[in-house]
């Protein structure tokens, strides 16, 4: 029972680390190597909001998430749209980004273990006789929540149609008259935001490391390839898969093994079923 | 309302006359075409000479040779191959690794453990790297980003080939000079070899691959035994770089894969132009001496980079080389329209 309520714990933490990037390189075909980055920067700036400016909770979450998509509109804006199909230079760009902020956050002042967010409530439920802390139900709760929003958010709104639209054909969504720059900006803007909300809600379990920025890359790649672009049960189904991996990995062998398991889970995709396990989309454009 | 303008570009006739048989017959045209190759073979070879009345520099500028080296195998990787390699520090870290083992675990002197360790190491990557090789573009990106990380984690969580700790005491090199030329002349010789080899039909088929891996597929051709191939030429590069840089520091250890080795030959590349081979080599000796002027800042050093590397890829993404290329062979012109 046990390894069933922290596999799927383990599970919900991959799909707010994953959801955002799968979203975005999804709809723009923008893979945006600064996700990482965006995570640990909110989770730093609603830090800073809370501890130098001394605002409330809701308020200082709320600013983090804000700053957190604006960035992400500006790194759209600024970058990616003057690089939009050179698929090279839009990663090369993005990791540099995502470098620059990291390694500046870690020049100016985040070092070491001592930021650390506070958790929504202290207590603690017994779930099928395992005991398990608010916090982490708040990341089950969050991860579904969020999926299933945007994914009635694609089904029944406009702008989410527009964005299915872009996802499947950019040039015919653009000839039915869709802004697509505008779709990929709203798009890298909410990938940030989800970025933002997986730091917010995954960080009171730990604390702000730079070192989680790369971290959550890496998690939110394996996914992505695990699973297969194009849909939506697939990124789902694969967070599944992996967080029940990574939890037995932990639960029976050593926590440094986790890394070890993804790259292998990639590599065994990779091997056995090239266009990842649920794909159907674009798999000519993704592999040979 | 100002005049509208435009730039009008034309070769200089001494480019166009020299393209063909006909260079020979004009010894201008011949050194022409000879110079640029002339200048940076004479600048390397007399580079040792004059840093050697300053140690400190000589060693930056040794080691921007070295970026170099990884820089090159990027450049061959991404723009001949277009397998987006985010993982240099890999090659240069088992390269290190190898020549390290077979220095002190089996005894080999230096002038075989060097090769060897360039060629076991290059085998290695190869042979690790190939599951990934059917990817394209990001996902071939991705996963080599992974490796370098991976490696170090596994060396520390096993506790194998020296732990944390890494290996001490290896053969370093006889003296300054040897140890100075070996990787000029080696480098000039990879640099001009691999233009060569880019050249050969072989080299042809690789291109294809890049611009067009379904065409190539559909004439028969094994797309992933010719990205193998190509994926053992830039492991040599890197693998050498890794394993020079052993021997010449005398101990290895976990840093051989830190992230400043995957991103600093990137760097090097956006800035010199990629696709040229020579440009990244130009870009890091550029960036290298910079990094070091800019060691003071810690951390920051890669922010700068990282900073460098994205206004470049935004402003001028051609880069150092085109740039000198199209001022050397084109005469340029505002023209009233």
């Amino acid at each position: 029972m046990e390894i069933v309520v922290y596999g799927t714990l383990q599970s919900a933490a991959l799909l707010l680390m994953a959801f955002g990037f799968s979203l975005v390189y999804g709809i723009s075909r923008l893979p945006n190597f600064a996700h990482g980055s965006l995570y640990v920067f909110t989770g730093y700036v609603a830090w800073l909001l809370l501890h130098e400016t001394g605002l409330p909770y809701p308020l200082a979450a709320g600013g983090a998430l804000l700053a957190s998509g604006l960035l992400g509109v500006l790194i759209y804006q600024l970058v990616l749209k003057r690089i939009r199909g050179m698929e090279m230079s839009e990663v090369i760009a993005t990791y540099a980004i995502g470098l620059m902020i990291l390694e500046a956050l870690r020049h100016w002042g985040l070092r070491g273990t001592t930021h650390t967010l506070p958790v929504v409530s202290k207590g603690t439920v017994d779930l099928f006789g395992v005991p398990i802390d608010h916090q982490r139900i708040a990341v089950v709760v969050c991860a579904f929540g969020i999926v299933g929003l945007l994914w009635l958010f694609t089904k029944t709104t406009r702008l989410g149609r527009a964005f299915r639209g872009v996802a499947q054909d950019e040039q015919a969504a653009m000839m039915l008259g869709i802004d697509t720059d505008l779709v990929a900006t709203i798009a890298v803007g909410l990938g940030a935001m989800l970025a933002g909300v997986g730091a917010l809600v995954l960080l009171p379990l730990g604390s702000i490391v730079v070192q989680s920025g790369y971290q959550v890359l890496v998690y939110a790649l394996a996914v992505c390839i695990v699973g297969g672009l194009g849909s939506w049960a697939g990124t789902v189904a694969a967070c599944f898969l992996l967080g029940f991996a990574q939890h037995l990995t932990v639960a029976y062998g050593r926590p440094h093994y986790q890394m070890v398991v993804m790259l292998l889970a990639i590599i065994v995709t990779l091997v056995l079923k090239p266009s990842g396990l649920w794909g159907r989309q674009k798999e000519l454009e993704e592999r040979v | 309302m100002d005049a509208i303008k435009r730039k009008k570009r034309i070769d200089r006739g001494i480019k166009v006359r020299s393209e063909s048989i006909y260079v020979l017959s004009s010894l201008k045209e011949m050194a022409y075409l000879a110079a640029p190759r002339l200048l940076l073979v004479g600048g390397l070879l007399i580079l040792p000479l004059v840093l050697q009345l300053d140690p400190y520099w000589g060693r930056v500028a040794l080691s921007a040779v070295i970026i170099g080296l990884l820089a090159i195998s990027f450049d061959f990787l991404a723009n001949y191959v277009g397998l987006l390699c985010l993982g240099g520090a890999f090659f240069y870290g088992v390269g290190g690794y190898a020549a390290a083992l077979l220095n002190e675990e089996l005894g080999l002197p230096f002038w075989l453990s060097l090769p060897g360790a360039t060629v076991l190491g290059a085998v290695v990557c190869t042979v690790l790297i190939w599951p990934c090789l059917p990817l394209r573009g990001i996902y071939f990106a991705v996963v080599t980003l992974m490796y370098p990380l991976l490696a170090t984690r596994v060396i520390e969580a096993f506790d194998i080939l020296g732990g944390t700790e890494g290996y001490m005491g290896i053969t370093g090199f006889p003296s300054a000079m040897v140890e100075a030329y070996l990787l000029i002349v080696l480098l000039l010789v990879g640099l001009f070899g691999l233009r060569r080899f880019a050249a050969t039909d072989q080299g042809l088929v690789i291109r294809a691959v890049k611009d067009n891996d379904q065409a190539v597929r559909a004439a028969g051709i094994d797309v992933t035994w010719c990205r193998t191939k190509a994926l053992f030429i830039a492991s040599l590069f890197g693998c050498f770089a890794g394993a020079y840089y052993v021997h010449s520091y005398e101990a290895v250890g976990v840093s051989a894969f830190a992230l400043d080795l995957s991103l600093l030959p990137i760097a090097a590349t956006v800035i010199g132009g990629g696709g040229t081979l020579i440009g990244p080599f130009l870009g890091s000796l550029v960036l290298v001496p910079l990094g070091e002027a800019l060691r003071d800042f810690g951390s920051l050093r890669i922010a700068v980079y990282a900073l460098i590397l994205t206004l470049v890829i935004v402003f001028r993404s051609e880069g150092l080389i085109p740039f000198l290329w199209r001022k050397y062979s084109q005469r340029e012109s505002w023209v009233k329209l």
